[in-house]
């Protein structure tokens, strides 16, 4: 079951859309869906009724994907919606994000849990300065396949050298940062064209359609199945079964196999792994992403927080933390403000040591003189908190090498914070 | 070797750590039960995530009074099996105690006065978190909620003020009063549900499948014959061949012409379906925002 080769399995790709307001995300979406054919036949009379009381004569497909009724009535999206479709061998989840300047906090939101990104441009307009913030994003949270959609080509009178001017735009920026796998595609999306069948107004393009791409993307494991680390949720303890102490949490990485010699940290103590027990059943070995219940041969002290590692791959156990951060708060992130910082599955106090360098979203340029983070600013900062943390950097380990940060007396969550 | 999860699997296990985390976040978290499939998977998935333990939530059936018997028997026939604690509170009793108004008129329900008594419920037992089966692709208003979703101490959720939602990091800390909900299921479809429900053998209350029923026709819409009915002018009395997609307030649960039988048959029809779940039920046709602000006053 678990061992099938790729091709036999139905494996699901995470995808979040970004681009500036009306660049057609949307409408991408919506025409996306629709040519697909999995748009719901209710859903799509309450489409058509809903464009027909705005008075437009087409269905607005951009429609489908707006989904509370203050944005509904501005017409605009403002918050993350999820949006799902399945094909043979895929299941597809999509965070759709908006475009405007202050919600960067949601594509910072919607990018932490994605595969992939489609990036839309206006091929009127090129690229742009939301078009290098989002890309920088996409890097940021190590979102490793880019399909760049150059929407709007009917406005261009579907022109390869317009496409091909942008195409080099792009890459000639992308260049600087860390995305594995960058595909351009020339679409309309208000027309169709590429997006689920191949457009007959842009022959000279060779390439795959949007569907096509996304349901072929080979997308690279990125989950780490090298260094193993099981940060412990909960103790499982029965009244029926006063021999069984199960510890129960996910591998965020690597491989467990019974027998294994396991150190808990921070204690630094060591047990045998004698059982494994998946939601399938017991196994002799499981592996990132699954969660687990392991028993261990002697009952040594392990509570939530803690974390099970092999004694030869530690990792760093440290107070001091070096992090890009991207700011939510209200009110300004400062040297010497404390906050409540989570970790896998451990609370720690931190306070704020430095604030290293902000980075310009205009021109990606670090800004060294900063005396506070502002709502949506992405910057490098230093913290240093009550009680060690078992981290990596981020590009190692993407569930040790991340955090969130809290305000103590709003509970609001304040940061996202990506270890370096 | 390639060490990968089907989507099944991947799905199950995102759930099962939702689960977990719920339950080492808050003090008295518990399970809202409807009977529905999408609860019935809930509470499977909660059994595994803490076996050989019993499950440490208790569940809560917010009651209409407006059931069908087969839901009843099949919720306390669950109870016993997983040895869980069930709690029930009455619409019924809320409406006699005079805390929340029976709706008049043509197309009268139940289905808003169960906020009132939902969040009675939880206050009277002082539940810090309800875990839910909510589906992100059920509804619009749905598509846009957290995991861990907040309530303020009204119970109210405000979906413009949302906590961002990291990585699978869940930030659960609130103020005395306030709860969460919690969906560990945010992304199954109707479908997922179907296909682990065949993976898993999970039993399933009959009228997820098709059977001979007493029905009546109002429009485009089916419902179950019952007292709880009242008769319209327009309405048409037949015996039909049908079965329920979703399972809740027997006066608003709409039902479909169906001969499926059996899982395998009920996932051919939902794969060949049109039509979503929900466009079936007369809560969520009255306007195109009605989700959305029973959720705001703090529905389900
Ligand atoms: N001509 C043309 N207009 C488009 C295309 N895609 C979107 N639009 C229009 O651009 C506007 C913004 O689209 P929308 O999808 O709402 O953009 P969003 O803000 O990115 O979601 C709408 O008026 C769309 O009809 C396209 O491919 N060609």
């Amino acid at each position: 079951m678990q061992q099938q080769t790729m091709s036999e399995i139905k494996t699901i790709l995470r995808f979040i859309t970004a681009g500036s307001v009306d660049d057609g995300k949307s409408t991408l979406i919506g025409r996306l869906f629709y040519d697909a054919d999995f748009i719901p036949e209710d859903q799509l009379e309450a489409l058509r009724s809903a464009s027909e009381r705005k008075g437009l004569q087409a269905t607005d497909l951009s429609l489908y994907t707006d989904g509370l009724r203050d944005e509904r009535i501005q017409g605009i999206t403002i918050d993350v919606a999820y949006r799902y479709f399945s094909t043979k061998n895929r299941k597809f989840i999509i965070a759709d994000t908006p475009g405007h300047i202050q919600y960067t906090r949601n594509m910072v939101t919607a990018a932490s849990s994605a595969n992939l990104a489609i990036i839309l441009i206006d091929a009127r307009k090129g690229v742009t300065e939301q078009t290098r913030r989002h890309s920088y994003i996409a890097s940021l949270l190590r979102i490793n396949h880019v399909i760049v959609c150059i929407n709007k080509m009917d406005l261009v009178e579907y022109n390869e050298t317009r496409f091909q001017e942008i195409v080099k735009d792009y890459m000639d920026f992308a260049s600087k940062m860390d995305i594995a796998d960058i595909q351009c595609i020339p679409v309309s999306a208000i027309h169709g064209d590429n997006i689920v069948k191949r457009s007959d107004r842009m022959l000279w393009y060779q390439g795959a359609t949007l569907l096509y791409t996304l349901e072929n993307i080979h997308v690279v494991n990125d989950t780490n199945h090298l260094d193993l680390r099981i940060p412990v949720q909960t103790i499982i303890r029965s009244p029926e079964f006063p021999d069984f102490r199960g510890y129960a949490g996910k591998i965020v990485s690597g491989v467990l196999r019974v027998g294994d010699e396991l150190t808990v940290l921070p204690s630094g103590l060591s047990s045998r792994v004698v059982g494994i027990d998946t939601p399938s059943g017991k196994v002799v070995e499981a592996f990132a992403p699954q969660t687990i219940c392991i028993s261990l041969d002697q009952d040594i002290d392990i509570s939530r927080g803690d974390m099970l590692v092999r004694q030869q791959n530690l990792p760093e156990v440290t107070q001091e933390i070096d992090a890009m951060v991207c700011w939510f708060g209200i009110s300004a992130l400062k040297v010497g403000n404390k906050y409540i910082l989570r970790h896998t599955t451990k609370e720690v106090k931190a306070i704020i040591k430095d604030l290293v360098y902000k980075v310009n979203l205009a021109d990606l340029k670090r800004e060294h003189e900063v005396s506070g983070f502002n709502t949506n600013d992405i910057g490098k900062i230093k913290l240093r908190v009550t009680s060690p943390v078992m981290c990596e950097p981020y590009r190692i380990n993407m569930a040790t090498g991340s955090f969130i940060l809290i305000d103590e007396g709003t509970n609001h969550t304040v940061a996202a914070g990506i270890i370096v | 070797m390639r060490y990968r999860l089907d989507y099944l699997e991947e799905l199950e296990s995102e759930a099962i750590y939702i689960i977990r985390e719920a339950y080492a976040q808050f003090e008295r978290p518990c399970i809202l039960f409807s009977g529905g499939k999408d609860s019935i998977t809930l509470c499977h998935l909660a059994a595994k995530a803490f076996a050989p333990a019993k499950i440490p939530f208790t569940l809560v059936h917010i009651d209409t009074g407006h059931n069908f018997l087969e839901t009843l028997q099949y919720r306390d026939e669950l109870v016993s099996r997983m040895s869980a604690t069930l709690v029930v509170g009455s619409v019924e009793q809320s409406i006699r105690e005079g805390k929340v108004a029976e709706e008049k008129g043509l197309y009268a329900s139940r289905n808003r006065a169960q906020t009132t008594t939902l969040l009675e419920t939880l206050e009277m037992y002082g539940f810090d978190a309800a875990l839910g089966g909510g589906r992100r692709d059920e509804e619009k208003a749905r598509a846009k909620e957290r995991v861990f979703s907040h309530r303020d101490e009204f119970g109210q959720w405000d979906p413009k003020n949302q906590r961002p939602e990291l990585w699978d990091i869940y930030n659960g800390r609130k103020h005395a009063g306030e709860h969460f909900r919690i969906f560990p299921i945010s992304n199954w479809t109707e479908l997922d549900i179907w296909m682990y429900i065949r993976k898993e053998g999970i039993p399933l209350p009959s009228l997820y499948f098709s059977h001979q029923r007493s029905c009546i026709r109002r429009g485009n819409t089916i419902l179950a014959n019952s007292e709880f009915v009242k008769l319209q002018e327009k309405d048409e009395v037949m015996d039909l061949q049908i079965r329920f997609r979703t399972i809740g307030d027997l006066t608003i649960t709409g039902a479909i012409i169906s001969s499926a039988s059996n899982v395998d048959e009920v996932i051919d029809e939902v794969i060949l379906s049109r039509q979503t779940e929900r466009g079936m039920r007369a809560d969520d046709l009255r306007s195109e925002a009605s989700m959305e602000d029973r959720k705001r006053e703090g529905y389900f």
